[in-house]
């Protein structure tokens, strides 16, 4: 499986992501099952250790908000790295709905987006969305890209403050 | 102007390291085009017709001496010794190299200059008014607002990767002259009856394909939710903007689908949710910004002396008493005007400018204007502060240079894009269409009756010559291979905003000045005593004009 890329350190990825039309029974391994079965499915016992919820873009964290807390693994999907709409999620996930487990970014996103993703609250990314292979070596470190910058100015996930209240 | 402190250059120095290595791994094929392409649009390099293009950042127009002399030696060692100021107070090179533009972008920050957003689909650079902060209607400076929107904007890491592309614009004065009502985002700076400051707030203007005029969704917005209301602005057209068809994904189309009410509702109902967060500006924020944009050192000025002066002498030189007329602004300060540098000779392509221009520039605001000039949304320039005693002196150094051209806000004063000379979605050229007007209309005096005219020329639908807001408007258009331009009447960017309406079938390029001369002989047979242009076409609407100009053509 391909390997993934958190806390700044490449580890194995053991997770397999449901499709969005996923129906039926359970794998016996830890998945990210799609918000509307989870939706369909949340009254039955699902355990957060080894089940997450995964939205695509036009889907709203507003849809289970009340559950975002109870949950210990999310992600969200980019269905391509221009689409830009799953960095308004994380931040909602994050601020709004106060999650603090891990939050996974999916589907297809670059290296150069990973400084603004993990501002934005993500902390777990699939080397297989990067699209770096899984043995290919990314041709910088990973780590280099998520601290492309020392100076922010907005407030965000990451950074509570503007920097116009830390100058 | 606004000084970069150690954070702004620590900001700017990285931006360029991380482009710099962007563009190695580019060259040495490691980041693929399609994931280069907005990396590099994110720093202003577009790939044009025959070359790239780097589009460069003046933020709100403002430009210091220094700057100008970068600029220069920057147009002389990596381009071809000119460059283009544009609608949106920004300045373009046409023929810098991909491999190089990483060492642009490194002698621009050196000045305190960049191209960050300054294209992509992201927040672009804040527009403003000319006369920002010399100007006597004015209600409150804009440009302090200008610059905390622009920090919050360069890298916001939540939009950096919208729908489309947007434009914000504020306006601090009574008369609107930096278009806000065709800007995604427009903001009116207001008082209310406790003198509070806050913003009018507009939404959904633009031009291109499916022009639309701006609507208030907020009819004042205390000054210290300036942020958190742009960021539920923003947050709401991220998530729910169209990304199915980029010619349907400007906000003007999510507002035009949902209405306005219903945008204004749902954008209240986000900013309620972070209303009061950090990003909520201070009394202190809001001082220190204002603390960059105070009045330079004015001198007192014997006014009557220096008036009485300036009426002899353009009692004895005919030609500086007309551009005095026509190119010279009141000021707030008594003693002090400012000047418009017109960069509309017959024969240059607008806006455009060479390199050793730049440095004349530079010197004359060294010289007369606090070593800083300003950019316009019509693509001149702005001595902002020129001592009345001075104005002569400053009228011979510009006639000199080639500045003094007496036409500003006549017809030959036009906004024009760069065409299809240059661009590579231009549907038809435009500079030799503006040179043909330019030519046809060498006669100041009959322009000078004709007052005040924005003639508009944009070489294809996207409209970067805002054609839509012309009073007269030309829109190149391509039939099966052959250019013709459409004529379009009665658009206006100010305070009036309105879009023009299409007169009739185009015509060729050879045609167009003699369409014009048509269109214009029938507003001064109709016009009441006094009335402007725009005014006799709303009054007397397109059908007059229509009649003449096709009944001769038949």
């Amino acid at each position: 499986m391909p390997k993934l890329l958190k806390d700044k350190s490449l580890v194995d990825n053991g997770w397999q992501v449901l499709p969005k039309d996923f129906a039926g029974s359970l794998p016996n391994a830890p998945c990210f099952v799609p918000l509307d079965y989870w939706l369909a499915n949340k009254q039955s016992p699902l355990n957060p250790d080894t089940v997450g919820v995964w939205l695509d873009a036009e889907q709203e964290p507003e849809q289970f908000a009340d559950d975002i807390k109870s949950l210990k693994h999310l992600a969200v999907n980019f269905p391509s790295f221009m689409d830009g709409r799953g960095f308004s999620i994380a931040r909602l996930i994050r601020e709004r709905y106060q999650f603090t487990g891990e939050l996974r970014a999916i589907g297809h996103i670059v290296p150069d987006q990973l400084f603004y993703l993990s501002r934005c609250g993500f902390d777990a990314f699939c080397l297989e969305a990067l699209d770096l292979g899984d043995e290919a070596e990314p041709h910088h470190q990973l780590e280099d890209y998520l601290a492309a910058f020392s100076v922010t100015y907005q407030a965000c996930v990451n950074q509570e403050q503007p920097l116009f209240r830390r100058r | 102007m606004y000084i970069y402190d150690q954070h702004d250059k620590t900001l700017i120095g990285e931006r360029v390291a991380q482009y710099r290595r962007q563009t190695d791994d580019y060259l040495a094929g490691k980041i693929r085009d399609e994931v280069f392409l907005p990396l590099r649009l994110q720093n202003g390099l577009y790939v044009q017709r025959l070359a790239p293009m780097l589009r460069i950042n003046i933020p709100y127009g403002m430009v210091s001496a220094t700057q100008l002399r970068a600029l220069a030696h920057i147009t002389r060692k990596y381009d071809k010794g000119y460059a283009h100021f544009t609608t949106r107070q920004n300045i373009q090179l046409n023929w810098p190299q991909l491999e190089e533009v990483p060492d642009i972008l490194a002698e621009l920050a050196a000045v305190e200059m960049q191209g960050i957003q300054s294209s992509g689909s992201c927040i672009r650079n804040v527009t403003s008014d000319e006369f920002a902060g010399i100007n006597a209607d004015e209600i409150e400076d804009p440009r302090p607002w200008c610059e905390i929107i622009r920090q919050w904007s360069t890298l916001h890491p939540e939009f950096a990767f919208l729908p489309r592309k947007f434009k914000i614009a504020v306006s601090g004065a009574k008369s609107d002259r930096a278009a806000i009502q065709v800007h995604d985002i427009g903001l009116q700076v207001l008082k209310n009856e406790a003198g509070e400051v806050g913003f009018k707030v507009l939404v959904g203007g633009g031009l291109g394909r499916s022009p639309a005029i701006g609507q208030v969704i907020k009819e004042f917005l205390p000054a210290q939710h300036l942020l958190t209301y742009l960021e539920a602005i923003l947050r709401v057209y991220n998530r729910y903007g169209r990304r199915d068809n980029k010619y349907k994904a400007r906000i003007k189309i999510l507002l035009k689908a949902w209405t306005a009410e219903v945008f204004a509702a749902k954008v209240e109902q986000e900013w309620l949710q972070q209303i009061d967060s950090p990003s909520t500006l201070t009394d202190e924020v809001i001082a220190h910004a204002k603390d960059f944009f105070t009045s330079p050192a004015y001198e007192n000025v014997d006014v009557t002396s220096a008036e009485a002066t300036l009426q002899q002498l353009a009692g004895e030189q005919i030609a500086f008493g007309k551009w005095r007329d026509r190119n010279v602004v009141t000021h707030k300060v008594a003693g002090y005007c400012a000047v418009h540098l017109s960069l509309k000779p017959t024969g240059v392509a607008p806006g455009d400018v060479t390199d050793s221009q730049l440095e004349a520039i530079a010197d004359l605001a060294d010289r007369y204007s606090f070593s800083e000039a300003r950019v316009t949304h019509h693509q001149n320039l702005v001595l902002g502060d020129v001592k009345l005693s001075d104005l002569h002196e400053l009228w011979q150094a510009a006639k000199q240079l080639g500045f003094a051209t007496p036409s500003i806000g006549t017809l030959v004063d036009m906004i024009c894009c760069p065409g299809g000379d240059f661009c590579s979605l231009a549907n038809a050229k435009s500079i030799p269409v503006a040179e043909a007007i330019q030519r046809r209309f060498d006669d100041l005096d009959y322009l000078y009756d004709l007052g005040d005219i924005k003639l508009n020329i944009s070489g294809c639908m996207n409209a970067c010559g805002h054609h839509h807001v012309g009073n007269i408007g030309i829109l190149g258009v391509d039939k099966k291979g052959e250019e013709f331009y459409q004529v379009q009447l009665g658009g206006s960017a100010l305070n009036d905003a309105s879009l023009g309406k299409v007169l009739g079938p185009s015509f060729y390029a050879h045609e167009i000045p003699d369409v014009l001369e048509r269109i214009l002989s029938i507003y001064v047979e109709q016009r009441i005593e006094g009335e402007s242009f725009l005014d006799t076409h709303r009054r007397i609407g397109t059908a007059p004009f229509k009649e003449y100009i096709y009944a001769k053509a038949a």
